[in-house]
C-alpha cells in the first residue's frame, strides 16, 4: 500500500515537524533560539513553514499504518487544519513555561506574612493567610464550627429524603416543598446567627465569604421554586385576570438587570415598609434574588407545561380530576421532569449571581477578595485572590452542570 | 351561573390581593416620605446635577440639568452594549463553527473556552480583568506603540482618532451605497426568476460599496485625517497621551468579560443550530445539483439562523443587562451615574430607582418585540 516515494514523504515530514516541535520547545523552554542567523520575521515563522510542510508530506488517505492514520484523519485533513493544529501546539508549548514559573516554581507558600512572599511567581501564602475570611467572612474564628455544623446538618436533612422507604414516598413532594425549607431555615438562622440555646449572637453584617454564597443561593433555590411553578401555572391559566398578573411580573423581572433588583432591596424597599418595621439587609437580598429568579423559573416550568400533549390534560379530566388535583398527580410531575435541564441551568444561572450581593455591601466571596485586596499589608496580589475564586466557582458550577446531565439521563422517560 | 360564580371568585381574589400589597406599599412609601419630609416628584431632572462624569460620548459637565446626565450615562450603556454585542458575535461564531470542526485539538480547545468561561461568575471575570490582568499594563511612558499608532498603558488604551472633512458627503455615498445594492439584489432576483440568468450580486454589491465611498474622496472633497495621541508630561511622574481617542481602562475590561463570557453561550445557540439542520437536507441540495456554496448559501444557513436568532437575541438582551455590572468597577453606566451618585444626591430613591429599571424594561421589551416579529416572518408557513 506504501509506495517507495511516500516512505520518503513520511520520513522527510517526520523530521521537519520534529524539527519545528524541537525549535519551538528550546526556545520557550530555555531561550535558545538557535535560528538566529536568520532574518527575524523568518525565524519566529520558521517551525510553522517546517511544521505545516512536514505535515503536507505526511498527509496520506490510507496508509495502513494505525497511528498515522489516526493522526491524518483527526488533526491533519487540510493544509489550513494543519496550520491550526500547529498553532494550538505551539501555544501550548509556548504557555507551559511562564504559567508553570509564576504558579508553581517561582510561587511561595510556606510562612504567614507578607514577607513570606519574596518570589517572582504567585503569592499563595496570601490565599493561606486569608482563606478562612474567604470562607467565612468576618465570623469570629472560634465559632466558625456553627457554620459547618449547620450546614453539615442541612445536606445530611436533605440527603434523608432519598432513605425514605416506600411507604413514606409519597409524602416526600410535601416534605422537600414545606417541611424541608422550615427546618433548613430553623437551623441556619438558629445555629449561624445565634441569640439562643446559649450560643453567642453574631449579626448577619458578619457573615459572608462562600458560606455566604452558599446561605443565599440555597435559599433563594428552595424558595423560587415553588414561586415559580405558581406563576407557570398562573400564566397558563384560563382566568384573565390571574393570566395577566403573571405575565406581568414574569416580563417585568425578566426584563430588569439583578443589579438594579438589589438596589431596589437596599434603597428603595425600606421605604415600602411600615416605619418601625427593621428588616435584616440579608434577608432583603434574599427575597430580592428570589423574586427575581421566579421569573426565570416560570418560564422554564412553563416550557415543560407547554410541551406536554393536550391528550394528558384531557385524559385526567375525563377522569374527573378538578384543576389542583389533575396538575399535582398528572402534569406536574410529567413537566417537571422535563424541565430539569432548564431548571438545573437557571440554579446555575442563582449561583453565578450570588457574587451580585457585593453591590450592596455584603461581603461575600468577591467582597471578601475587594476588602483583603486594599489592605494595605496585602497590596497587590489580586491576581491571585481572583484565580482562587475562579477556581472554586468553576469547580462548583462544572459539578452542578454535570450532575444535571445525569439527573437529565436519569429521568428521561420514553414517548 | 355555579361555573361562572367559579371563574370569578380566584381571579377577584387574586386582583385584591395584589391591590392589597401595592396599596399596602404605596401607603407606606406616603408615610415614610412625609416623615422625613422628601416630596414625590421628577422636577429634580431639570436641577443642576453638578458631578462629574469620568468618560462620556456626548458634552457633559457638572452644570448641565440631571436629565442630560441620564442620558450621558445611557449612551454608555449603549456603548458598551454594542462593542460587547460585535465582539461576542465574532467569537461566538468562531468558536461554535469550531467545536464541530474535524479537528480533534480545534474542537478540544474550543469546549475547553465554553466550559471555562461560562462556569465562572461575570463579575469574578469583571474584576479579574479590570483589577489583575489590566493593572499589570505599562505605565504611560513605559508603553511600546503597538504598530506604532496606539499605546496600550494602565491608564486606557490610546488610539488615533480620525478627523473628517465632509463627514455628511462620505455617509451620504455609503446611503447611495447600499440602497444600490439593493435595488440590484431586488433585479438580479427578477431576472433569475423570469429567465433564469444569474448576475454576479456578490461583485456588483463588493464595487458599489468600494466605489461610491472612494469617489466621495476623489470628487466630493471629503478627506480623513489620523491624530495620533502623543505623550505629554502632567508632572515629575504623571504622564499622559494627548490627542486621539482614550479608552478608559474600565471600558476595555467590561467589553472584554461581557464578551468572552456571552460569547460561550453564542458559541452554544451556532453549534445547535448547524447541527439542527438535518444531514438528508444537504443531500438533497447536492443531489439536485448545487454546489457546495449554493448549498450552504440557500439551504443550510437559511434553516440554521432560523434556529440560531432567537435564542442569540435572548443573549444580546442579557449582555445588555449584564453591562449594569460596570458599576462594581466604576465604569460610569446608567447604574452607576444615575441609581449611583444622582440617587445619593437627591435621595430621591423611588423616583431614580423606577426610571433605571423602566429604562431596562423598555430596552428589554422593545428587542423581544422585535424578535417575535422577526419570529414570524422566519416560521416555516405550511400550506
Amino acid at each position: 500500500m506504501i509506495s517507495k516515494n511516500f516512505t520518503t514523504n513520511l520520513y522527510l515530514g517526520s523530521f521537519l515537524i520534529l524539527i519545528s516541535l524541537i525549535d519551538v520547545t528550546l526556545n520557550s523552554f530555555f531561550k535558545l533560539n538557535f535560528t538566529n542567523f536568520l532574518p527575524g520575521s523568518i525565524s519566529f515563522f520558521l517551525p510553522l513553514i517546517l511544521g505545516t510542510i512536514g505535515l503536507y508530506l505526511i498527509r496520506s488517505d490510507y496508509t495502513g499504518l494505525k497511528q498515522l492514520d489516526i493522526l491524518n484523519k483527526n488533526v491533519n485533513t487540510s493544509n489550513f487544519n494543519a496550520v491550526l493544529t500547529l498553532l494550538i501546539i505551539f501555544l501550548i508549548i509556548k504557555a507551559i513555561p511562564p504559567s508553570m514559573s509564576w504558579m508553581i516554581l517561582d510561587a511561595n507558600i510556606s510562612g504567614d506574612s507578607r514577607e513570606a512572599c519574596t518570589g517572582t511567581g504567585a503569592c499563595w501564602t496570601y490565599i493561606k493567610v486569608w482563606f478562612k475570611r474567604f470562607m467565612y467572612g468576618m465570623y469570629p474564628n472560634e465559632l466558625h464550627w456553627r457554620i459547618n455544623a449547620a450546614f453539615i446538618l442541612v445536606i445530611v436533612l436533605g440527603m434523608a429524603g432519598l432513605l425514605a422507604t416506600e411507604k413514606l414516598k409519597k409524602y416526600l413532594a410535601l416534605y422537600y416543598v414545606i417541611i424541608y425549607p422550615i427546618i433548613a431555615f430553623l437551623i441556619i438562622y438558629y445555629l449561624i446567627s445565634g441569640g439562643a440555646f446559649g450560643l453567642e449572637w453574631v449579626e448577619t453584617g458578619a457573615w459572608g465569604g462562600l458560606s455566604l454564597t452558599f446561605i443565599v443561593s440555597f435559599f433563594c433555590l428552595i424558595f423560587c421554586f415553588p414561586l415559580g411553578m405558581i406563576f407557570a401555572l398562573g400564566r397558563r391559566s384560563s382566568l384573565p385576570t390571574v393570566r395577566y398578573i403573571s405575565i406581568g411580573y414574569i416580563e417585568f423581572w425578566r426584563g430588569v438587570p439583578l443589579i438594579t433588583v438589589l438596589f431596589m432591596s437596599s434603597v428603595m424597599f425600606p421605604m415600602f415598609l411600615p416605619e418601625d418595621f427593621f428588616m435584616d439587609k440579608l434577608v432583603r437580598v434574599i427575597i430580592a434574588i428570589t423574586l427575581f429568579e421566579a421569573a426565570y423559573c416560570a418560564e422554564v416550568i412553563r416550557g415543560g407545561l407547554q410541551a406536554l400533549p393536550r391528550g394528558q390534560y384531557d385524559a385526567a379530566k375525563s377522569l374527573g380530576m378538578g384543576y389542583w388535583k389533575m396538575h399535582i398527580f398528572v402534569i406536574l410531575p410529567q413537566a417537571l421532569k422535563l424541565v430539569i435541564p432548564g431548571i438545573a441551568n437557571t440554579f446555575l444561572a442563582l449561583v453565578k449571581d450570588t457574587p451580585l450581593i457585593f453591590v450592596v455591601g455584603l461581603a461575600e466571596i468577591a467582597g471578601m477578595l475587594a476588602l483583603a485586596k486594599t489592605n494595605p499589608e496585602w497590596l497587590g496580589f489580586a491576581m491571585e485572590g481572583y484565580i482562587f475564586a475562579s477556581i472554586i466557582f468553576w469547580i462548583i458550577c462544572y459539578a452542578m452542570s454535570k450532575y444535571s446531565y445525569n439527573l437529565e439521563a436519569k429521568y428521561k422517560t420514553e414517548r | 351561573m355555579n361555573n361562572k360564580f367559579k371563574r370569578l371568585i380566584p381571579q377577584f381574589l387574586t386582583l385584591l390581593l395584589v391591590v392589597l400589597i401595592f396599596g399596602f406599599f404605596t401607603l407606606n412609601a406616603q408615610v415614610n416620605m412625609d416623615n422625613r419630609g422628601i416630596d414625590f416628584g421628577f422636577g429634580f431632572l431639570k436641577q443642576e446635577a453638578s458631578f462629574d462624569i469620568q468618560f462620556s460620548l456626548v458634552e457633559y459637565d457638572g452644570l448641565d440639568p440631571y436629565w442630560w446626565a441620564y442620558v450621558a450615562a445611557l449612551l454608555n450603556t449603549l456603548l458598551v452594549a454594542v462593542l460587547g454585542i460585535i465582539f461576542c458575535t465574532i467569537i461566538g461564531v468562531i468558536v461554535g463553527v469550531a467545536r464541530l470542526s474535524s479537528n480533534y485539538l480545534i474542537r478540544n480547545t474550543a469546549a475547553w473556552y465554553v466550559e471555562f468561561f461560562r462556569n465562572i461568575p461575570l463579575l469574578l471575570q469583571i474584576f479579574f480583568w479590570y483589577y489583575a490582568a489590566l493593572r499589570a499594563l505599562p505605565l504611560p511612558q513605559d508603553a511600546e506603540p503597538l504598530l506604532g499608532v496606539s499605546y496600550l498603558t494602565i491608564k486606557g488604551f490610546y488610539i488615533p482618532a480620525m478627523i473628517w472633512e465632509n463627514l455628511n458627503i462620505f455617509l451620504y455615498s455609503i446611503v447611495l451605497a447600499i440602497i444600490g445594492i439593493i435595488i440590484v439584489r431586488t433585479y438580479a432576483r427578477k431576472l433569475q426568476e423570469n429567465e433564469g440568468k444569474q448576475l454576479p450580486v456578490f461583485y456588483i454589491s463588493l464595487g458599489l460599496i468600494v466605489i461610491l465611498p472612494l469617489l466621495s474622496f476623489l470628487v466630493g472633497g471629503v478627506s480623513l485625517d489620523f491624530e495620533i495621541p502623543v505623550i505629554k508630561q502632567l508632572s515629575i511622574t504623571s504622564f499622559t497621551y494627548e490627542g486621539g481617542v482614550g479608552l478608559p481602562p474600565e471600558l476595555i475590561a467590561l467589553t472584554l468579560a461581557l464578551s468572552l463570557y456571552t460569547a460561550t453561550f453564542i458559541a452554544e445557540c451556532v453549534r445547535a443550530g448547524i447541527q439542527g439542520v438535518g444531514k438528508g437536507q444537504k443531500e438533497a441540495a447536492a443531489s439536485i445539483g448545487l454546489n457546495p456554496n449554493q448549498i450552504l448559501k440557500l439551504v443550510v444557513m437559511p434553516q440554521a439562523l432560523r434556529i440560531i436568532i432567537p435564542p442569540t437575541t435572548n443573549q444580546y438582551l442579557n449582555l445588555t443587562k449584564n453591562s449594569s455590572l460596570a458599576a462594581a468597577i466604576a465604569y460610569p453606566d446608567l447604574v452607576l451615574v444615575f441609581a449611583g451618585t444622582a440617587l445619593m444626591q437627591t435621595g430621591k430613591a423611588i423616583e431614580i430607582v423606577s426610571i433605571t429599571m423602566l429604562t431596562y424594561l423598555s430596552l428589554s421589551l422593545a428587542i423581544a418585540a422585535l424578535m417575535n416579529w422577526y419570529n414570524k416572518k422566519i416560521e416555516i408557513k405550511e400550506k
